[in-house]
């Protein structure tokens, strides 16, 4: 830590849409009392006052999907005491890692009139694939409250206390009614990492599964289930497919699905 | 408690109110069923409005419905989605918090506000449930200080199911449908061409008082056998069946067994069996630090078996696949709980089958067990 006994903070932006940096700036209650133990040494968002490395805390957001990213991202690694990847972008490839079910070139062709200008990597890759994550912070975007957590765990010297169990431990502890059981509404919950506080579930609506696949999963039986309760496969490999679509355990079995299709048609 | 034999009385529906406002009077915050969001679940009442009249479930494995009946009865459903256990063992609660004063550590000591809860509509299986969770708690030489203030505050008002639900086993658990024990008061729901009425019994001086109090006159012997025949049917009608005879012993020596494999393929380890059963007790304990004033805060949180770190210990996890996790749940639920606490943990609700989202079925799968027991 720097001569002021400070935390020195730095908060970086990769492939992503800076939902999950707005998470620190929406700590509006705890901005003040944050600043009193963390110096932000660089957070464009918030200041375009910046100064150099090192760094005793990273922030991450965003996946890597061009060859200049894959070579930045390891100067901040290099520059980073600590480094921690925040949402899903960073930790699983974001929703921009539908293109890794696709050929990324077929896209670039019909987005842009001048494709040769365009370096995209084929895959969106989350942060980890490329340099060492010391934490990683799921959440399409995080949670406010778990990013406090964080940061107040290292100020504190303590292992951070971030749940690696499904949601439904979430809704139950909440009392929210499993809208699955008592509605039929499919729901990711029961697959999905908890961390939202069941948001979703709390208002009657199924988990979109926002913050990922939870510490063990079986997704083939959930499927099962909604299977043989009516759902449509191509229903189910969207649900997969969405902010957290190349996450292993969605992959594979958005990918099984779909394999499942062309078997049946 | 049991020991106390007053002869029943009878209460007219109309009058219900009046056991409620005594109650009320006696400062208990009233904790009762409510139809919500699609299921009758148990919640702060004011009175005999907030009741489900009209309104009964539909309840199988993986699956659970509301449906208007229109009849008149208040109390014709069978388990509410999660039990009295979030009253009486909160799923959240704060053992203690303490500040850095001076350099040194002051532990607040502000007493913690305990609830007085009246539970209404308390079903036998749940009353059997507290029982158990009584021995978890009290009984077992160490007292959980939290869940003992709860419970020597809360009056419980029973009543005997009129109806037995689709996931329902307690005849074969010995645990109902009629309330025999551990009720202040137990209410039978009567509805005949002699009215629409409550057959009451008192199982505690607390209930005989409340009782006593109330214009409820002794029952005719007509009540009493109108109310006998109710048990006797619903104890007809389970949804669900469990063979007890050498189970525990059965499960001891299967844990082995190639059928566990078969469940963990269908098994999500979300934790809900868990969560919504009404003996199941396990916490989890984590610290929190304040960024603002160097505030720490240490609090129990429900846990499950069904969770990673639940059983993470220095080196890795002792029941790292979702086959351990399961056998674990349903061997001490079954098996070595009698070992432990003297009784079966499990108290037949049927909420694990109910409130499984692919509608996994304990009665099924220690059922399958037994089936092809080889040891």
């Amino acid at each position: 830590m720097p001569g002021n006994g400070k935390l020195r903070l730095a908060v970086w932006k990769f492939a992503s849409c800076d939902g999950c940096q707005l998470s620190l700036l929406n700590c509006e209650q705890e901005l003040l009392a944050l600043l009193e133990h963390v110096e932000i040494a660089y957070f464009l968002e918030a200041s375009r006052a910046t100064s150099r490395g090192p760094y005793d805390l990273s922030l991450v957001e965003g996946s890597i999907t061009t060859p200049h990213d894959a070579e930045r991202i390891h100067a901040i690694r290099r520059d980073s005491k600590l480094l921690v990847t925040i949402g899903a972008c960073a930790t699983a490839g974001g929703i921009q890692a539908l293109r890794n079910f696709r050929d990324v070139k077929a896209f670039t062709s019909i987005v842009y009139p001048n494709p040769d200008y365009i370096r995209s990597l084929r895959r969106s890759t989350p942060i980890r694939d490329h340099v060492e994550v010391d934490f990683e912070l799921r959440g399409c975007p995080i949670d406010k409250g778990q990013l406090l957590e964080v940061v107040g765990a290292l100020l504190a010297g303590r292992r951070p206390g971030i749940p690696t169990y499904s949601v439904c431990h979430e809704c139950k502890r909440a009392a929210n009614l499993c809208v699955m059981v008592a509605h039929g509404t499919p729901c990711l919950g029961p697959v999905t990492n908890a961390g939202c506080g069941a948001i979703c579930p709390a208002f009657t609506r199924g988990c979109y599964g926002c913050f990922g696949p939870a510490e063990k999963t079986n997704t083939a039986s959930l499927t099962n289930w909604l299977r043989d309760n009516g759902e449509n496969r191509k229903t189910l490999v969207r649900s997969f497919r969405s902010f957290n679509a190349d996450a292993e355990a969605f992959r594979k079995e958005s990918e099984a699905l779909e394999q499942a299709g062309k078997r049946h048609g | 408690m049991g020991a106390i034999v007053k002869k029943p009385r009878v209460l007219d529906a109309a009058a219900l109110g009046e056991l409620f406002e005594a109650l009320k009077a006696a400062g208990h915050t009233l904790i009762g069923p409510v139809p919500r969001d699609g299921a009758i679940q148990y919640q702060p009442i004011d009175g005999v409005a907030d009741l489900p009249a009209g309104w009964s479930d539909f309840q199988d494995k993986g699956r659970y419905r509301l449906n208007e009946t229109g009849e008149a009865s208040l109390f014709d459903y069978a388990s509410a989605p999660q039990s009295w256990k979030r009253y009486l063992h909160p799923p959240r609660l704060k053992l203690f918090s303490a500040r850095r004063e001076k350099g040194r550590i002051r532990f607040d000591d502000e007493a913690e506000p305990i609830p007085k809860y009246a539970f209404i509509g308390v079903r036998a299986c749940d009353l059997n449930a507290i029982a158990i969770q009584d021995r978890v708690f009290i009984g077992n030489g160490q007292i959980d200080p939290h869940y003992a203030a709860r419970r020597e505050r809360a009056f419980l008002v029973a009543v005997n199911c009129s109806r037995a639900g689709g996931t329902c086993f307690c005849t074969s658990m010995g645990t109902g449908p009629r309330a025999e024990t551990g009720y202040d008061i137990a209410l039978t729901e009567l509805i005949d061409d002699r009215g629409h009425r409550f057959l009451l019994e008192t199982g505690s001086d607390a209930g005989e008082s409340i009782a006593a109090g109330l214009d409820a006159a002794a029952a005719a012997p007509e009540d009493i056998d109108a109310a006998a025949a109710i048990s006797e049917r619903v104890a007809g009608n389970m949804g669900r069946s469990l063979d007890t005879e050498g189970l525990p012993e059965i499960l001891a020596k299967n844990l082995s067994h190639p059928h566990w494999d078969a469940v963990a393929e269908r098994c999500l380890a979300c934790s809900n069996c868990t969560m919504v059963c009404p003996s199941c007790f396990c916490t989890s304990v984590e610290d929190t630090t304040s960024l603002e004033d160097g505030t720490a805060e240490r609090w129990r949180d429900w846990d499950s078996c069904f969770s990673g770190r639940f059983s993470y210990v220095v080196g890795g996890q002792v029941r790292d696949s979702t086959r351990s996790r399961y056998r674990q749940w349903l061997t001490h639920k079954l098996s070595y709980w009698h070992e432990q606490f003297g009784s079966s943990g499990c108290v037949g609700c049927g909420r694990c089958i109910t409130w499984c989202p692919v509608g996994i079925d304990i009665t099924e799968e220690a059922a399958a067990i037994r089936a092809t027991d080889e040891a």
